[in-house]
This record gives C-alpha cells, sequence and structure tokens, in this order.
C-alpha cells in the first residue's frame, strides 16, 4: 500500500517526457510565474503610457544602492549553480559553504532593499503617493517576498532538509536544483527590474 | 539536463558559470553607464531590454541549464514566452 502513496519519477526520469515529475513540475511552476510578473510589467507599461508625467527611475530612486543589489542577486546565483556542482562532484561540505553564502547574499539583498525602503518612508513615499510609486512598491514587494520564499526554501536545504543526503543523494540533489531553478528566476526578474523602475 | 554528469563535465560546467558570472557583471555596469548617456527614451528603452533580455538570456540557458534541456520542458516555455510578450504589447495598443 505504501507504494501507491509514492510520488513516482521524482529522482528518475520518467519514460515518456525524459525530465523527473518534479523538475517538470518547478518548470510549470514558473512558467506561471513568468504569467503573474507579466501581468504586473503589463500594468506598469499601461500605467506609463497613459500618465501625462512620468519621473525618471533614476531622479527618485537610489540607483547606486539598486546596482550593488543587481550585483548581489547576480553572485548569489553563482554560489546557488556552485552549491549544485558541489553535490555533483560529492563534495557536502562544500555544498554547504556555497549554500550558506547564497542565503547570506539573499538576507543582504533583502537588507538593502530595507534601507531604500526606510528612505522612502521617511520622505512618506508610499504606495498611495502616486501611481509611480504604487507600481514600485508593487513589483519590487512581490519580488523581495519572492526572495524571502527563497530564502526559507535554501534553509531548510541547508539545515534539516540536508539529512537525505545520506539517505538518498540523487533526490536531494533534484531538490536542489529545482529551488536554484527558483532562486535563478527570482534573479532573472531582478534583471528586468532593475534597467525597468531605477534607468528608464 | 543529464543528472549523471561526471566530474570533468562538471568542472567545464563550472568554468563556464564564471564566464556567465563575469558577463552578466559587466553587462550589469554597461546598462547603469549607458543610462547616465541620458539617450531619446526610445532608444534607452531598446537598449536597456536588449541588454536585460541578453542577461536574461545567459541566466536561463546556463545557470537554469535551459540550453541543455529536454524538449518537454522548452515547448510549454516556449508558449509562455510568446503570451508574455502579449501581455506587454496589449497595453501599447492603447496608444492607437
Amino acid at each position: 500500500m505504501s507504494d501507491a502513496a509514492e510520488i513516482r519519477f521524482i529522482s528518475k526520469p520518467h519514460p515518456i517526457t525524459g525530465v523527473t515529475n518534479s523538475k517538470l513540475g518547478v518548470w510549470c511552476f514558473l512558467a506561471s510565474e513568468v504569467m503573474l510578473f507579466g501581468g504586473l510589467f503589463s500594468a506598469y507599461i499601461l500605467l506609463r503610457i497613459g500618465a501625462t508625467e512620468w519621473p525618471h527611475g533614476s531622479t527618485i530612486l537610489n540607483v547606486p544602492l539598486a546596482t550593488l543589489n543587481t550585483m548581489i542577486l547576480i553572485v548569489s546565483s553563482v554560489t546557488m549553480v556552485m552549491s549544485w556542482a558541489s553535490l555533483a562532484l560529492k563534495n557536502f561540505s562544500k555544498y554547504r559553504f556555497y549554500m550558506a553564502i547564497t542565503i547570506l547574499l539573499g538576507i543582504a539583498f533583502l537588507v538593502v532593499k530595507s534601507f531604500e525602503y526606510a528612505h522612502k518612508f521617511e520622505h512618506h513615499h508610499y504606495p498611495s503617493t502616486n501611481n509611480f510609486y504604487g507600481i514600485y512598491f508593487t513589483l519590487t514587494g512581490l519580488h523581495g517576498l519572492h526572495v524571502i520564499g527563497g530564502i526559507f526554501l535554501n534553509l531548510y536545504l541547508l539545515l534539516p532538509g540536508s539529512k537525505l543526503w545520506k539517505t538518498n543523494p540523487e533526490q536531494f540533489m533534484g531538490r536542489v536544483e529545482a529551488a536554484g531553478l527558483y532562486w535563478h528566476f527570482v534573479d532573472l526578474v531582478w534583471i528586468f527590474l532593475f534597467p525597468t523602475l531605477y534607468l528608464l | 539536463m543529464s543528472d549523471h554528469l561526471s566530474p570533468e563535465e562538471v568542472k567545464k560546467h563550472v568554468t563556464i558559470y564564471v564566464r556567465v558570472f563575469m558577463a552578466l557583471a559587466a553587462l550589469t555596469i554597461i546598462t547603469v553607464a549607458i543610462s547616465y548617456l541620458h539617450l531619446p527614451i526610445l532608444a534607452a528603452v531598446g537598449v536597456a531590454l536588449l541588454i536585460a533580455s541578453f542577461k536574461g538570456s545567459l541566466v536561463a540557458a546556463y545557470f537554469m541549464h535551459l540550453a541543455q534541456e529536454k524538449k518537454i520542458i522548452l515547448y510549454p516555455l516556449i508558449l509562455v514566452f510568446f503570451f508574455f510578450i502579449v501581455l506587454l504589447i496589449i497595453p501599447t495598443l492603447s496608444r492607437f
């Protein structure tokens, strides 16, 4: 009976699709995420085209801080993929090192972002101030929530979830790869958010 | 992407990751530098989106291993990409 409840093909590729069900599932989730952010980018374009005046992002937002955050996320993507590569090389201690760095970089991103938000609130700039701040806080806020989600996911894979490495290394590698796909997607979204909001 | 890579293959991947990182860092600096040129808005949007798309493609192709991924994953993504572009075009139609 226990076999009936088991989710199949989460470590081995499915014979029909050629990929694991878990990887296909993560990609379907990411596809839905593309549409979620796509809807908000679409709203941004509509608001901007319809506005009689639209501020240049660099005049009211902090470009150096956002550039720093872009670099932080890019480095975190490298450390994330290096954590997966370390597992592929059967080096668990290196995996933990790179995963811990990825988590710290994610936290650093949020700290920098919180400085930016605090500065805006000090000057009484809220989502309700105007359409620019409305879409700025919506897009960066939703992205920030994704970063928080990624940090918790990575923390799980660094601490309690890493026990799986001893019992089922193949499945654990699959989980780290799936978490990596999500983390890279979060980086990818920021790559588009940064010029859209701060530089144009 | 095959889940069974030899150590040599993984090391080749790591070399690629480092190169992609350097390209992403350089392109970020270029994006910011170009923004200080204060190009006309259409040119600025074009250049910024072109560089962002290239950076995004690097992340998807190499960090997310899409360059070596099976077609079952690529096909739905192509469909999603098409609808994503449609979402971006729809609001511009309000100008006509």
